[in-house]
């Protein structure tokens, strides 16, 4: 009975959702206003029927229901409730129903924080959510129904694939997809601009918050997915550039660059149509990457089961909302105005240049992504395009863009002058050219990459200081600390997402230029030494996990003399799909991370072991989580505040009339 | 006090009595170079892996083989003809420059100019149109007031 | 004006270029060998261990060779199509025992029949590397003059074996 309910209510939120798309758009096109207030409440309707459908799945799969297909498919009665749980998006249809229930989600944030927006913007903004919806609706009900019964039932679930049996699977996939769908809003707030014609600046900061948010949610989701193979593939890599991985990169890519533009669109006015063609590509980037991952037409690691029918449907659904906002694009685009001037060398500049680098870089993963597809498609043979061609494209252009992360913030608005930058930046030159030269030396080893790495950091963190050394400077107020008070949090929120790409980069340089690695034969009582670090192997033990065996290792680890961790890694066996897993043993660290996997079992006890010593790979993470934390403070800054205080109530008229007249 | 730093000695290095544990491979450097060489190789049975990472009984048996061509000492460019002559251009994470590949090569560095140059001509022509700025500042104006407005009423 | 159709013309392409990547397996990689003569190999036999098998004793016939294994599950599903073939004698199938144990095989082929003229013993997979198999079952196609002329790569269906193979053999053997 409960998965009927979940059912019907997927069938009546479609309905709604048909109704959220249309009337409220025409009512915006004619100007009907009691169509236009149809659009609130048929959201809010949407988020709770689907919010329904969601709840009915997971008592499903809490219920260990056989009956339903999807959860005999990815559950076992073994299974940990809270892994029962995260089953839910364990697979297709479950996946499916995630992206949805997040985009009503977003729906109905934007009814409870656009009360500031005129009338008409508001209702085109859900009516296009609402039309995404359909879409995502009659996917899940034509050839992706999670409540499909089995009958009769099976007695047992086949089990979640075991890879995803780790705590990364609880969150990560609802982080990414706060991020993908969150790209939905700016996406829509552009499609209802480029409707109503209204493209003003007014239009750019009330993106921004949105934008931002789910530009957070993507980093932090990207990381969470990078820091899960780190430690669940178990051989100690931490992104592969596997398609699927790439197709998470490319929205963000867009991303990071309509962060950046809607910043001159807020301000000067300028490039509106540059920026409402990023809002389109980041969203339509999320939605191609669905489509790659569930189409089965490139092969990934974490592809999901494919089924041509499925990609025949998302293909026309990419086509429809793709194509047609492209088509839109091209078609109201040219009549949008110019906005403020400002010269080549000013922050609108820099920040335009970023965008460039960062959509060049987004270009180069799309392209090295499809290309075996475009080649295989003409029938010009079969090749892969894998990390080495990655890295080898991506060092050269995001090493421009890096560098400018450096200038940008010092820039003037409107015109700057060369001279007067070079002669504010040049001691962060002189300090990030020394230390990328001795700091090498002084560590031990010098390769051109390595130096590069820590120039491009220590550029960007000793220009943040420049940059807040003016910034004080420049503000009113007595005494030191009241002065950094006064500077606005928008700058801190950027400042911190530029230390975290500092961060990030020390991480990569340190693990690719010192991480040491070694496979050996080790008997019990046996020591092995790595980085400092003297591994002994104390043996492997049976254990007995909740729907697994494994043999546990033992491993105690020696610096200077001290006993500093024991570590635990294993070897499971998953007895529903009699899968065989490695679970590396890390002992995370601020410099380092140990890292230790258990190999094969060989003659006489011994074991085949591999070990790493990873310097600062923990800081790859922390840099994403620093961006994702620069973001969140800028949008708590207090220009966007009020939006989030708001009563029920609408523009008044005379402000709609001057915001079309603006337009 | 010599025989208190003798017994600390003891008991904080266990690693003294332990015998070293012995790599997996023969020669360090023979698993050196075919790691180098494994990375950029892909392993055909599986998903998306290297021939470094797999498992696959197959990926074993090509490092095994990379293996013995590295110890009959043949060069990389030999090791890889080796594998391309039977599995193709597929086999390589790093695709060889050829008249087919040269988009792919190419693509990124020719997104890069073209944006750049891109940028340049339609800031230049922008700075020529919008001359008179005197419009667009009383425009922000009025949307910051437009803004301004909204705030005041809650 | 046109620069604004710019974004939807790329992503028009994009789409036509996905709807046939739909149609394709990412998973079939094809084989450099085809055309080129098929490499040399010489390997015991499974039924009688004291013979070998080689390429050289198959000059001046077009024939099959086959990678097949007792754990192979897809070597299941081809297997009555090879039987059926093998009673039809249109073209003799050659079997290469990839990566297996001898008593398996043979108690394999016992069960289920055996197709094969004569099987190589390939234990350590050596034949295989040597003729691109990535995954069993794969066959060849071999013309008189020990020349690869075609690859089927998974399991060699009715309509592979009616619609490529069959003719394929026919015209070889008329040349």
């Amino acid at each position: 009975m409960i998965p009927e309910i979940g059912h019907f209510a997927l069938i009546l939120a479609l309905c709604v959702a048909l109704v959220q798309g249309i009337l409220p758009i025409y009512g915006a096109a004619v100007g009907n206003s009691a169509l236009m207030a149809v659009a609130k409440p048929a959201a809010r309707t949407q988020f709770l029927l689907v919010l329904t459908a969601f709840g009915c799945l997971a008592y499903a799969f809490a219920d260990k229901d056989f009956s339903v297909l999807y959860v005999a498919a990815t559950s076992n009665s073994q299974l940990p409730l809270h892994y029962r749980l995260a089953a839910i998006w364990g697979a297709h249809e479950g996946s499916l129903l995630l992206w949805t229930f997040i985009l009503t989600i977003w729906m109905f944030a934007v009814t409870l924080f656009s009360t500031h927006l005129p009338d008409t913007m508001r209702s085109r903004i859900l009516g296009v959510m609402g039309l995404v919806s359909v879409g995502f609706l009659l996917f899940m009900l034509s050839v992706s129904n999670p409540f499909e019964r089995l009958i009769p039932a099976a007695p047992e679930g086949r089990d979640l694939n075991p890879l995803l049996q780790d705590p990364g699977m609880v969150i990560h996939p609802p982080m990414l997809y706060m991020g993908y769908v969150g790209f939905s809003v700016a996406f829509a707030f552009a499609l209802a601009a480029l409707l109503g014609g209204n493209l003003d600046a007014a239009w750019a900061r009330w993106s921004r918050p949105w934008t931002t948010v789910a530009w957070c949610f993507l980093t932090v989701g990207i990381a969470m997915g990078s820091g899960w193979a780190y430690y669940e593939l178990g051989w100690g890599g931490w992104w592969f550039w596997d398609p699927v991985e790439n197709a998470s990169f490319m929205p963000w890519l867009a991303g990071t660059a309509l962060v950046h533009s809607l910043a001159v669109t807020d301000k000067r006015g300028g490039f509106k149509v540059w920026t409402v063609l990023l809002a389109i590509m980041a969203f339509s980037l999320s939605l191609l990457g669905t489509f790659l991952v569930r189409s089965g037409v490139l092969t990934s690691v974490h592809a999901f089961a494919t089924d041509p029918k499925r990609g025949m449907f998302i293909l026309a659904f990419l086509a429809v909302v793709i194509g047609g906002s492209l088509l839109l694009y091209a078609w109201r685009a040219p009549r949008v105005g110019l906005g403020g001037s400002f010269s080549v060398l000013s922050r609108e500049g820099l920040l335009l240049a970023n965008n460039v680098l960062l959509v060049a870089a987004m270009g180069s993963v799309l392209l090295g992504t499809l290309y075996p597809l475009f080649l295989d498609a003409l029938d010009l043979g079969k090749i892969s395009v894998g990390p080495p061609y990655f890295d080898s494209v991506f060092v050269p252009l995001m090493t421009p863009a890096l560098f400018l992360i450096g200038v940008g913030p010092l820039a003037q608005w409107k015109q700057a002058a060369l001279p007067d930058l070079a002669k504010r930046l040049r001691w962060a030159f002189g300090v990030s050219i020394a230390t990328a030269v001795a700091l090498p030396f002084a560590l031990g080893t010098w390769t051109p990459l390595l130096s590069l790495g820590l120039l491009l950091a220590v550029w960007i963190f000793s220009t943040a200081v420049v940059g807040v050394r003016e910034r004080v400077g420049h503000v009113a107020g007595d005494g030191y600390v009241a002065r950094l008070a006064g500077v606005p949090r928008s700058y801190w929120g950027m400042l911190l997402a530029h230390c975290g790409i500092a961060v990030f980069i020390v991480g990569v340089t340190m693990v690719k230029g010192f991480e040491t690695e070694q496979d050996v034969r080790m008997n019990v009582g046996e020591t092995a030494t790595i980085g400092g670090y003297t591994f002994r192997f104390d043996g492997v033990q049976d254990v007995m996990g909740p729907n697994y065996t494994a043999a546990r290792g033992t491993f105690h680890i020696i610096k200077d003399g001290r006993e500093t961790a024991v570590m635990y890694p294993e070897k499971r066996r998953y007895t529903a799909q009699n899968q065989v897993m490695t679970e590396a043993a890390i002992d995370t660290g601020f410099l380092r991370d140990l890292y230790v996997s258990l190999g094969e079992p060989l003659d006489d006890g011994a074991w085949s072991v591999r070990l790493y010593h990873k310097p600062f790979i923990d800081w790859i993470w922390g840099g994403c989580l620093l961006m994702a934390l620069g973001g969140v403070v800028a949008v708590s800054d207090r220009r966007y505040r009020p939006a989030w205080r708001r009563e029920p109530q609408t523009v008044p008229a005379g402000a709609r009339l001057a915001s079309r007249q603006i337009a | 006090m010599i025989w208190l730093a003798l017994i600390a000695l003891l008991l904080f290095t266990p690693s003294a009595w332990a015998g070293e544990a012995r790599p997996l491979g023969d020669d360090p450097a023979v698993e050196e170079r075919l790691k180098h060489l494994a990375v950029e190789l892909r392993c055909l049975v599986c998903q998306n892996q290297t021939l470094a990472d797999s498992n696959a009984p197959l990926a074993e048996d090509l490092r095994r083989e990379v293996r013995e061509m590295i110890v009959k000492n043949m060069s990389d460019k030999e090791i890889i003809d080796f594998l391309v002559s039977r599995y193709g251009d597929f086999v390589l994470y790093r695709p060889p420059l050829k008249s087919t590949t040269t988009l792919l090569w190419v693509g990124p560095f020719v997104l890069l100019v073209g944006g750049g140059i891109a940028l340049v001509v339609a800031l230049k022509r922008r700075g020529r149109k919008v001359a008179d700025a005197a419009i667009t500042e009383e425009e922000h104006r009025r949307v910051e007031q437009l803004l301004s407005e909204g705030v005041k009423r809650s | 004006m046109t620069r604004f159709f710019l974004p939807l013309a790329i992503f028009g392409i994009m789409v036509g270029f996905l709807a046939v990547g739909l149609t394709l397996n990412p998973r079939e990689i094809p084989s450099p060998l085809v055309g080129k003569e098929a490499p040399a190999f010489s390997r015991q036999q499974l039924h009688e261990q004291d013979k070998v098998f080689a390429r050289k004793d198959l000059a001046g016939q077009v024939w099959l060779l086959n990678f097949w294994a007792s754990w192979c599950s897809g070597c299941k599903i081809e297997h009555p199509v090879l039987m059926e073939l093998a009673k039809s004698g249109a073209v003799p199938i050659y079997g290469m025992d990839y990566k297996d144990q001898r008593d398996e095989a043979l108690a394999w082929l016992n069960r289920w029949g055996n197709p094969y003229q004569i099987v190589g013993v390939d234990l350590e997979g050596r034949v295989g590397i040597d003729y691109g198999v990535y995954g069993v079952p794969e066959t060849y196609v071999i013309d008189k003059q020990g020349v690869i002329r075609y690859k089927q790569i998974g399991p060699v269906t009715e309509e592979a074996l009616a619609k490529t193979i069959l003719p394929l053999v026919k015209e070889l053997q008329a040349k």
